[in-house]
């Protein structure tokens, strides 16, 4: 159905994809599969006719017997919604926000003048029902929607007229994994079902290995291996595809050194919001955090998981010092950090976060960006000292100590994440917070960082609290974990323990959800 | 919403009382005696008290404060020193020029600036939107009373279409609308020239969003996308300026009220000023002030007709 021949594409001479050949059939899967900049978007977007300014296309894309890359723009704009819809990464910008749901679902119908207002409000309604929001009335606004609602939206507007064709650009990617599950559930239905053929673009290729009937890897810019799910993954004949499935399940090695010294304890601990203001007083108010203890020791890796909205960043705020707490006490390195923490235990615990860029002042140079803890230090260092431990920082995260005279924009996301962890380095604490630190990068960028977390703790005897939403890398990382819903731990425990024995139904809901790599060493043998 | 408009409208009534008690203390309480400011140097005691007593100067600031506030409430705005006449009839007449004049400008200022926002929006970095933008530069940089004096120039002096100034009443209404069309232009090239800009940068910014790769995937003409998604996204920010330009407008022509010879609110303020009528420019100040936070208000409840989200609670 869908033949691409020698696609090549370049944006104002700069080449972006080289020479890509694809087939999809019709109902059937195909995983494209690669890095952040590997072309998997642009292919995709190429097919719909919707490249930016100045991309120039050579070669060919078939649907059937009409080549897209020539297609005028009114008739890509007939073809665009009826034989192809598509479907995005971020519900949440995805909808018109000043649109009811149901007007975007029928606009599909309406602007391809397939059918009246009122037939059209009542196919919107059917498919609303089909992606399995039947519950939801038509005159809803997207903000009234949760994520995985609103990529139904999304969804349903995209079937509205029953395209041959749904390309899904990593449709979950900012999903919790129980929601990652159902719409990737949805999605194989409306394959299985209305019989359309979905390209499924994604970074993650246990997504892939569990939906698709074919795998097509992509880097930079060409697809270096396809062939069935189970064998491309069984057999990786490309170098790179056995990369990427190396780091999608890479585990850093550690050495572990616990003592049984506690440096954290958190004991009861509530956080409480005023509730939303009504008419002329406020609404009940919102526990965020209820009754949450722990104990984080030295050396140790302790992993926090749950999912959006179960309190994890509301507890690791408090953590920081950063809100008030309504009840119970933290305690760090033996010290009560309750109303408000001292400078020196601050120097002691420090924190990376998910976005390092949105964390740096642009217009400072990486020394300013790695010295500005010093602030909490009574004796901190100057001149050429301060310059000798920025250099003993970046070192320490495999960075050059000639980049500290650099830009945040001159280094790649993993460099950047380097500087952060620098950064939270330079005070030498003895706790390192991890807030979703590695969830923006690459697998393979990821799997790098992780390595240098396991050495960074083995040289310095740091402590982890590795916030994450993502199951794979807290295995991989820490020791024991706490596993948090409704701003509650639900359970705890050793990190294996609860991965092979969940006791917490949360927990065994969680781990069914998430997409894991089928051994394929096992299968081969 | 009914959170939202109650909210929206105790805070209209706020500022109003803010507003008022600001303006009284700076004109009544504050140094010295207004009637001696108002009379000069040369006044006899007996004239300054006779005054006084008229201007309901006598009795504590707290009992004049309530006096004034509840005559301007029955619609007693007292009666100018200079003119003899109520100040509410004053007033009436003013804003039967400055009301129309501020409409009139503020449509033409839309009704240019909206299009050509788009045009430069749809068409970004081409010749027609540097042409635009450079169009609008030139519109804010030249001050509008000399723009004023070359439509003068051109439009009554050369080619006779309109008069110089002044203004006929409203018993000929053509002839009304013919007198502000000239104001009018003077006052909208730098509004629309603004409001254009706005219009661009908004539109540019939604443009951007998710949505509009949502839309034109479903299928939209990158025409149908603007209209239909990017341009009531790009509302409001637009909104907001138009609330400020109306606001400007009614109180503001006063440069161009001089050059036509327009008897306008600006006018009527400024010769208060000039001729030390204080009751005359403390009523006009407070009807001004109401003026511009009821423009507010509307502008407020326009971004909740526009934006369900502001709906909420």
């Amino acid at each position: 159905m869908i033949a691409i021949r020698d696609l090549s594409l370049s944006i104002h001479g700069t080449p972006i994809l080289r020479g890509v050949s694809l087939d999809i059939a019709p109902g059937e899967i195909l995983g494209l599969v690669g890095e952040s900049g590997s072309g998997k978007s642009m292919t995709a977007l190429a097919l719909m006719g919707l490249l930016p300014q100045g991309a120039r296309t050579t070669g060919t894309a078939l649907l059937d017997e009409t080549d897209l890359l020539t297609l005028p723009e009114a008739a890509l704009c007939k073809l665009r919604g009826n034989d192809i819809g598509m479907i995005f990464q971020e519900p949440m910008t995805a909808l018109n926000p000043l649109q009811t749901i149901g007007a975007q679902v029928a606009e599909t119908l309406v602007i391809h003048g397939r059918a009246t207002r009122a037939e059209a409000q009542r196919i919107a309604r059917d498919r609303l029902d089909r992606v399995g929001l039947s519950a939801i009335p038509l005159d809803r606004y997207p903000h009234e929607l949760s994520g995985g609602q609103r990529q139904r939206v999304c969804i349903a507007a995209a079937i509205a007229l029953n395209p041959r064709l749904l390309i899904a650009d990593e449709p979950t990617t900012a999903l919790d994994v129980t929601t990652q599950a159902q719409i990737l559930d949805l999605l194989k239905s409306l394959v299985a079902e209305d019989g359309l053929s979905l390209l499924l673009i994604t970074h993650d290729l246990a997504v892939v290995a569990d939906m698709a009937d074919r795998i097509a890897v992509m880097q930079t810019g060409a697809i270096v291996e396809s062939g069935s799910t189970a064998q491309v993954l069984a057999q990786r004949r490309h170098p790179y595809t056995a990369a990427l499935f190396a780091a999608s399940a890479h585990t850093p090695s550690r050495r572990v050194h616990r003592a049984d010294e506690p440096l954290m304890v958190v004991e009861d601990l509530h956080r409480i919001y005023p509730g939303a203001r009504t008419l002329l007083r406020r609404g009940p108010p919102v526990a965020a955090v209820r009754g949450v203890g722990f104990t984080l020791h030295r050396g140790e890796s302790l992993g926090l998981v749950g999912e959006s909205g179960c309190g994890k960043s509301t507890l690791t705020r408090a953590l920081l010092g950063l809100d008030p707490v309504q009840g119970g006490d933290i305690r760090i390195f033996g010290r009560s950090i309750l109303p408000k923490m001292p400078d020196s235990t601050r120097a002691g615990i420090q924190v990376v976060f998910q976005d390092p860029y949105g964390s740096f002042d642009p217009r400072w140079r990486v020394d300013q960006i790695i010295s500005e803890p010093f602030h909490l230090l009574p004796d901190a260092p100057r001149g050429a000292d301060r310059r000798a431990r920025v250099a003993e920082a970046l070192r320490a995260v495999h960075l050059a100590p000639e980049d500290m005279d650099k830009y945040p924009h001159e280094f790649s996301g993993g460099q950047r994440q380097r500087i952060a962890i620098a950064r939270a380095l330079i005070t030498q604490p003895r706790i390192l917070v991890l807030d979703e630190a590695v969830s923006a990068l690459d697998v393979s960028v990821r799997a790098r960082i992780l390595d240098l977390l396991a050495e960074l703790q083995g040289a310095f005897g740091l402590s982890y609290l590795f916030i994450s939403h993502d199951l794979t890398v807290v295995r991989a990382i820490t020791d024991r974990v706490l596993v948090m819903q409704a701003g509650e731990i639900v359970e705890q425990g050793p990190t294996a323990d609860v991965f092979d024995r969940p006791s917490h139904p949360y927990t065994q809901h969680l781990l069914k959800a998430a997409p894991r790599l089928p051994d394929m060493t096992e299968r081969l043998a | 919403m009914a959170r939202y408009l109650l909210t929206r409208a105790l805070s209209l009534g706020l500022s109003l009382i803010v507003a008022s008690v600001v303006i009284f203390a700076l004109i009544e309480v504050i140094p010295g005696d207004p009637a001696s400011y108002m009379m000069g140097l040369n006044a006899t005691p007996e004239n300054l008290a006779a005054l006084r007593a008229e201007l309901g100067l006598t009795g504590s600031p707290v009992t004049r404060y309530i006096d004034w506030v509840g005559g301007m409430l029955t619609g007693d705005f007292g009666t100018s020193y200079t003119y003899r006449v109520p100040v509410a009839d004053l007033v009436a007449d003013r804003i039967g020029v400055s009301l129309p004049l501020a409409i009139y400008a503020l449509t033409l200022s839309t009704l240019i600036a909206f299009p050509v926002g788009i045009i430069a929006a749809s068409r970004r970095g081409t010749w027609a939107d540097h042409g635009i933008m450079g169009a609008t530069q030139l519109g804010i940089a030249i001050p509008n009373f000399w723009f004023a004096m070359l439509l003068v120039l051109l439009f009554a002096v050369t080619l006779r279409w309109f008069s110089a100034g002044g203004f006929p009443g409203w018993s000929d209404p053509t002839a009304a609308i013919k007198a502000l069309t000239l104001p009018a232009i003077a006052l909208a090239l730098p509004q629309a020239s603004i409001l254009a800009r706005v219009m661009r940068s908004a539109l540019l910014d939604t443009l951007d969003h998710d949505y509009i790769r949502t839309a034109r995937a479903k299928g939209l003409t990158r025409g149908q996308a603007i209209r239909r998604h990017a341009l009531r996204n790009a509302l409001i920010p637009v909104l907001t300026i138009i609330g400020l330009q109306f606001s400007f407008l009614i109180a503001g022509a006063i440069i161009i009220e001089n050059v036509f010879f327009l008897p306008g609110l600006g006018r009527l303020i400024f010769q208060g000023i000039t001729q030390r009528d204080l009751i005359v420019v403390e009523s006009v100040t407070m009807l001004l002030v109401f003026a511009v936070i009821l423009v507010t208000f509307l502008v407020d409840l326009a971004y909740a007709l526009v934006d369900p989200r502001l709906r909420r609670g």
